[in-house]
């Protein structure tokens, strides 16, 4: 019994790691990277790797240990849906698997049935497509189970493309599929793939991915979904509702969680501290001085970060949600930004890399370099490196 | 005791031989078996993990296996090959080519097994594109297509206008990727030649048509409007604003898009609308209506509702929707309800629909009563 138990827990040991990028905007879901060292100066040199990628896609990347994730899709009708690990180290590419789309495929030319960023428990990459089709592979590419949501509920879909992205936490798998008709977000149990619970949800297209909140409620965690109609909270473990905010919010950039408060894109950004006896949260604040356009806001250095499109960004106070400061950078901006140490990361549309120093009054630009690569997709941050993938390709930036 | 080790070395090779081959059929089956919402997945689970052990001589067979698989079996299956794949590099090429050969097998684990021969002899698997222009994989047939028009074009290129157009034309009957049909349209017509995509898509251009209902917050599309109780052409109803009747609706729009706002003019906005067509069918067969909309719409094929979507102007593309149906022989109506919603954005004005009936492959399947194509449709459109 107890060499299991040493055997289970070193293999653990070997998957998740606390340098990992394990879903959109990191494994802490709010887009900062803890103890990580970037560069904060740019030069060719930086550019480590650069590797084409067999299809389109704007999902961001992920990262477990020494392994990089990302998907993609091609064919005439944009139906091969691509699961791709690399090796950090040198890009080389470790298994592709393949898979056909069951959904339907179309969307807006600039996004991609690649759209949704992958996740990971640390032993399992959970990997889902503008189709629907959601798989589940080991990180040796083995697959575990596989789901067609289209196949299961034939309205579910977006005809300008499904981005929002699932999350896992616990043993569920949230999988949003929010769209103007058969509108649902899904637990999924990790482990089988079959329905822990399906919640109906405004009929409304959603771009916005799930938050997890850890233990907020009886020790319980919850999940934040966020829609047109504000933010409902629901136990992670059964979906049933626990406290809802109905302002409104955003349906393309995301809730944004530090130090227990939401910084919910509602009405510019509100920031809500949820109660311990589950009733609707606190509001601490509420600006309309900080808009989030497509890109979802970040936390830094005692300030609530935006970026509009075309590249203006906005340092809102923490406490208080007083606009501070703004900085131009060269836009336009579809990207959420990544942040370590006392810099933010951005990534434009037409493949300029800048960092911002956000500790320097009103901010200050410290590196830049071009990849003259389309980028729509947020970078991902682990053991010392960047990883961004553009429509075609996918790099590497380290010291 | 030299024999005896070797048949002792037979008979554990023979038993393991044994042992494989119903492992693989069995897994297979179990593969075969998954369903929606997760069904089957625990099982499909450990069958993949037994299936992957076999070598790669098993390709073929699990190749086979997507006969008939419905979509998640299908992966399920894809995945095992493409796992077993990268790991044994040495392929059954000859079976492969067999499989590939084929063509009453399943045109994407066709499409699979050639990329496998690709990966391994890319110039045996260029040797057989030529012969693939009428696959019935449309990804085969693809490669055959674009191989055709870059003759084409080599030909025009040196002023060889007649071989050219004999190149565009082959190709053009081959085709099925709506990208490829527009090139050789474009090439065809540099050349002087007419092409007549509505047929060759096989867009249905003659309906008709009635309107407006109302669709007030959105209430229309569940509401049944007396079309959809009985299709009575000489029937006058209450609309929206005043009496309305069916009327008749020609398109004369190159890729069969029917529009509504050109039978009402002027910008109505929260309406409903429905257009009905007859198509005589040579024989009973199962079909594909592919629709493009970008409004939310019902389907209905001799009074069975097909499919219908509420979702409004978030785009469309021609074979948006792939519907399957069952053609009767003779006459077979088509009804479709289509509703506009409240939105008043220049990109909201769309009120319209394309809808072509072919095979699973893309190819037009022509109505017995199929009229010419139209030059001119209802009020010029």
């Amino acid at each position: 019994m107890k060499t299991t138990q040493l055997l289970i827990t070193l293999a653990l040991a070997a998957t998740a790691q606390a340098g990992d990028w394990l879903q959109f905007r990191g494994s802490n879901g709010n887009g900062v990277a803890e103890n990580e060292t970037l560069p904060i100066n740019l030069s060719a040199d930086n550019l480590k790797w650069s590797v084409k990628l067999p299809g389109r896609g704007l999902s961001g990347a992920i990262v477990v240990g020494d392994r990089v994730f990302v998907t993609c899709s091609n064919g005439a009708r944009q139906d091969r849906l691509h699961v791709v690990c690399l090796n950090a180290k040198d890009g080389s590419i470790r298994w592709h698997r393949q898979f056909w789309a069951t959904g339907r495929t179309m969307c807006h030319p600039k996004t991609s049935v690649a759209g949704p960023t992958p996740c990971s428990d640390g032993e399992y990459i959970y990997a889902n497509f503008s189709s629907n089709d959601l798989v589940c592979l080991d990180l040796d590419g083995n697959l575990q189970w596989l789901r067609g949501l289209t196949h299961d509920y034939a309205n579910v879909s977006n005809s300008l493309g499904m981005a929002a992205s699932l999350v896992v936490a616990g043993g569920t798998l949230v999988v949003p599929v929010e769209n103007d008709s058969e509108s649902y977000t899904i637990g999924i149990d990790k482990i089988t793939g079959r329905n822990l619970w399906r919640l109906n949800r405004p009929k409304s297209a959603n771009w916005t991915t799930p938050t997890i909140l850890e233990g907020v409620f009886k020790g319980r965690d919850l999940v934040a979904l966020q829609s047109s109609k504000g933010v409902v909270a629901v136990d992670l473990r059964t979906g049933d509702k626990v406290w809802n905010f109905g302002n409104g919010a955003s349906t393309t950039s995301s809730t944004c969680v530090f130090d227990g408060v939401l910084y919910v894109p509602s009405r510019g950004i509100t920031a809500l501290r949820p109660r311990s006896d589950g009733k609707t949260p606190d509001e601490i604040w509420q600006s309309g001085r900080l808009q989030p356009s497509t890109a979802s806001p970040i936390v830094l250095d005692g300030h609530v970060f935006t970026i509009n499109r075309a590249g203006v960004l906005t340092a809102g106070n923490l406490a208080t949600g007083e606009r501070e400061w703004q900085l131009r950078l060269k836009g336009p901006f579809s990207s959420t930004p990544a942040a370590a140490g006392k810099h933010l990361y951005f990534f434009n549309e037409k493949g300029l890399m800048q960092i911002v120093d956000v500790t320097v009054k009103e901010g200050e630009i410290t590196g830049k370099l071009d990849l003259d690569d389309q980028i729509l997709a947020t970078p991902a941050v682990a053991n010392g490196a960047i990883y961004v993938r553009s429509n075609t390709k996918i790099y590497k930036v380290a010291k | 005791m030299k024999h005896r080790l070797l048949a002792g070395l037979a008979t554990i090779s023979l038993g393991a031989f044994c042992w494989a081959a119903p492992s693989v059929s069995s897994s297979l089956k179990t593969l075969r078996a998954v369903g929606p919402e997760g069904q089957g997945n625990a099982a499909a689970a450990k069958a993949w993990k037994q299936l992957i052990k076999a070598d790669a001589t098993a390709l073929p067979e699990i190749l086979a296996a997507m006969d008939g698989a419905n979509p998640l079996a299908a992966n399920w299956l894809r995945s095992a090959v493409d796992t077993i794949a990268a790991r044994d590099k040495k392929l059954p090429l000859k079976a492969l080519q067999k499989f590939l050969a084929n063509k009453k097998q399943n045109p994407r684990a066709r499409r699979l097994a050639f990329e496998l021969i690709q990966r391994v002899e890319p110039d045996t698997a260029a040797k057989l594109i030529p012969a693939m222009l009428n696959d019935p994989s449309v990804e085969l047939r693809r490669d055959a297509v674009e191989r055709v028009i870059d003759q084409g074009l080599d030909l025009k290129k040196i002023k060889k206008d007649g071989p050219a157009k004999e190149q565009f034309r082959k190709a053009l009957d081959a085709a099925r990727d709506i990208d490829q049909i527009k090139t050789i349209t474009t090439q065809l017509r540099q050349l002087k030649e007419e092409v007549d995509l509505p047929r060759h898509f096989g867009f249905l251009m003659h309906w008709r048509v009635i309107g407006p209902f109302d669709n007030t917050k959105h209430a229309g599309f569940a509401k049944v409007f007396p079309p959809e109780k009985a299709v009575k052409l000489d029937a006058i109803y209450a609309g929206k604003a005043g009496k309305v009747q069916w009327s008749q609706f020609v398109t004369a729009d190159e890729y069969g898009k029917v529009d509504i706002n050109q039978a009402y003019p002027g910008l109505i906005k929260e309406v409903t609308a429905y257009a009905y067509t007859t198509y005589d069918a040579p024989a009973a067969r199962a079909v594909e209506l592919r629709l493009g909309c970008k409004n939310a719409y019902k389907v209905w094929v001799n009074g069975r509702l097909i499919f219908g979507r509420d979702e409004y102007h978030r785009g469309t593309r021609i074979d948006h929707y792939q519907l399957k149906a069952n053609f009767k022989k003779g006459r077979n109506t088509i009804l479709i309800k289509l509703c506009q919603n409240h939105q008043t954005e220049s990109w909201t004005k769309e009120w319209e629909f394309q809808l072509r009936v072919c095979d699973p492959t893309g190819t037009a399947l022509h109505a017995t009563n199929r009229p010419p194509t139209p030059k001119q449709g209802t009020n010029n459109n």
